[in-house]
């Protein structure tokens, strides 16, 4: 009896340890060879790389030679900055209205505002083209930093929202007893404690405004070019070897990220929540 | 002067999500109502004509299929590593969730086309494949299903991940210390112990899965090739190439609802099994 339990831990010590395994394989190595590829001295994006240059970082960053992939950076960041900035205004002051509301109409609305995270984002990419393009708008940035608002909001309301539930409602309630008006309240006492909820989720925003292809698919034209779509067209032709070097900056990105977010607002922890 | 509501707050939100999502999302569905591509004459012509077509059908099928091949592919690696996750010491918890939630940082673009490498013809799977003799020529891996499905298992595990890990680290750990003392084998502790508990993050987990999935416009194009048609290359075909908005629109409705359908399907079956725990 015993002998055949210690059997049975055995094989799920082997089963669970070998499919772990298997995951965290997938999902680190693909991003490690990207990275080792993005230095080779080759022509073709082969592994393992033919020798070792920054030929296809030095082409990344020569202004005349990968202009469009600057623009297109260059747009990127602006539109996310803006929809960040958009979003957190109008995401934190609808999260301290309604999270702490029990009414049926603001759970509606918490609902509703969230929903952009279950809608296919083509969806909406498609309608909100049909729409600006119908009541007679010309495609510009700032269309697409008012769709990329809308489905990165989601993560600002989420993360504010669990702040916000967090916060001891005594100290409210010892802050106004003691005098203070709602604005002095929210100034010194809420903002402040809920502010890391805030940035962690203006973070995500930021990051998936950065990566959002449906809006931008539909949104963006030739003079409005955003960074995933123009990486999506140097896929689609010919393989264009400077997307190695474009994901090697976008990886080393990431990292440095989210090692700063971890330290400041412990991002991890947050996500876990 | 009367006190502010607080509720007033959610106004401008309000306001910007009827006039920029509430609204483009209505005029969508009467866009779909109209017979030509100039948008001049209503009719349900181009909801007809899809749903007359047997390959409408087809695409819709293997793109829900694509969502639950995925599915299953995250789960069957994902929750192995939960699992790991959970019996950790906080010092590796804190490597694994590091390694967990970067991926989700990177662009999906970059995620996508690390698989080109990894699953090309000079990729490291074929190289690997024909060093150790296995294979004579490069297996074609990209432009298939296969393929496919790998890669997304990747690019969406942190989405299954997340809701899993969170889920379970709330589980009194007595529960599982019971179980073994009162003779259940891990397996059984597993089953029916574990696995019940965590079904509100494995469900998440799986939605979540599922809805970006079977969206993922771009590595379904490059992975997938334009062989292998999903809802979403239709969407972007009838909009951007052919320019009939009213098809585009039917299609996309379609999508809209053929995943909300799948979702809400998964989610009672997750708030059922839930019932069960719960008593």
């Amino acid at each position: 009896m015993g002998r055949r339990r210690s059997l049975g831990d055995l094989s799920y010590g082997l089963v669970i340890g070998t499919l772990a395994t298997l995951a965290l394989l997938i999902i680190v190595a693909p991003v490690v060879i990207v990275l080792t590829t993005s230095f080779t001295e080759g022509r073709s994006l082969k592994f393992p790389p033919t020798g070792f240059s920054l030929q296809w970082y030095e082409a990344l960053f020569d202004p005349s030679k990968s202009r469009q992939i600057h623009r297109a950076v260059s747009n990127s960041l602006e539109v996310a900055a803006w929809s960040t900035g958009f979003g957190m205004l109008l995401g934190s002051m609808a999260a301290l209205g309604i999270a702490r509301n029990r009414h049926r109409l603001a759970r509606v609305a918490d609902g509703f505002f969230l929903s952009p995270l279950v809608l296919p984002g083509l969806t909406f990419g498609l309608a909100a083209l049909m729409y600006f393009t119908l009541i007679g708008f010309r495609p510009s940035l700032n269309l697409i930093i008012a769709g990329h608002m809308i489905v990165t909001i989601p993560f600002i309301l989420r993360t504010t929202t669990a702040s916000l539930s967090q916060l001891d409602p005594a100290l409210l309630d010892s802050s106004q007893s003691l005098g203070a008006s709602w604005l002095y309240t929210l100034r010194r006492v809420t903002l402040p404690l809920i502010a890391p909820g805030i940035f962690a989720g203006a973070f995500l925003a930021f990051m998936a405004s950065i990566d959002n292809v449906p809006v931008s698919l539909f949104l963006s034209t030739a003079r409005t070019d955003m960074l995933p779509i123009r990486m999506w067209g140097m896929m689609e032709s010919t393989l264009d070897p400077r997307i190695a070097a474009v994901s090697g900056v976008l990886i080393t990105a990431a990292f440095l990220l989210m090692l700063v977010m971890e330290w400041t607002v412990g991002l991890t922890r947050r996500m876990r929540e | 002067m009367k006190k502010l509501a607080e509720w007033q707050l959610a106004l401008p939100l309000t306001l910007a999500f009827a006039s920029i999502f509430l609204a483009p999302l209505l005029m969508l569905v009467g866009v779909s109502f109209f017979n030509d591509d100039k948008i001049t004459e209503p009719g349900f012509g181009q909801w007809a004509k899809f749903l007359g077509d047997p390959f409408s059908y087809k695409v819709i099928f293997d793109t829900m299929m694509l969502g639950l091949k995925t599915v299953c592919a995250t789960i069957l690696i994902g929750y192995p590593l939960a699992l790991v996750y959970l019996d950790a010491s906080p010092r590796l918890q804190k490597v694994l969730i590091f390694v967990i939630v970067m991926p989700l940082l990177l662009s999906v673009v970059v995620r996508t086309f690390a698989w080109i490498v990894v699953l090309g013809r000079e990729g490291v799977v074929n190289t690997v494949l024909m060093q150790l003799g296995v294979i004579s020529e490069p297996l074609r891996l990209l432009q298939t299903e296969l393929g496919l499905v790998i890669s997304l298992t990747q690019i969406e595990m942190p989405l299954m991940l997340l809701p899993l890990i969170s889920v379970m680290s709330r589980l009194d750990p007595n529960l599982r210390d019971a179980s073994a003392a009162l003779g259940a084998s891990r397996w059984r502790t597993l089953f029916t112990v574990i696995v019940p508990l965590s079904m509100p993050g494995l469900v998440a987990g799986c939605l979540l899965v599922f809805a970006s999935s079977t969206t993922a416009f771009i590595s379904q194009t490059v992975i997938g090739g334009v062989r292998l048609i999903y809802l979403p290359l239709l969407i972007w075909q009838q909009s951007l190439v052919v320019f009939n908005w009213p098809f585009a629109a039917v299609v996309s409705i379609t999508l809209l609802i053929s995943v909300l359908t799948v979702v809400s399907a998964l989610s009672w079956l997750g708030r059922r099994s839930g019932g069960y725990v719960h008593g």
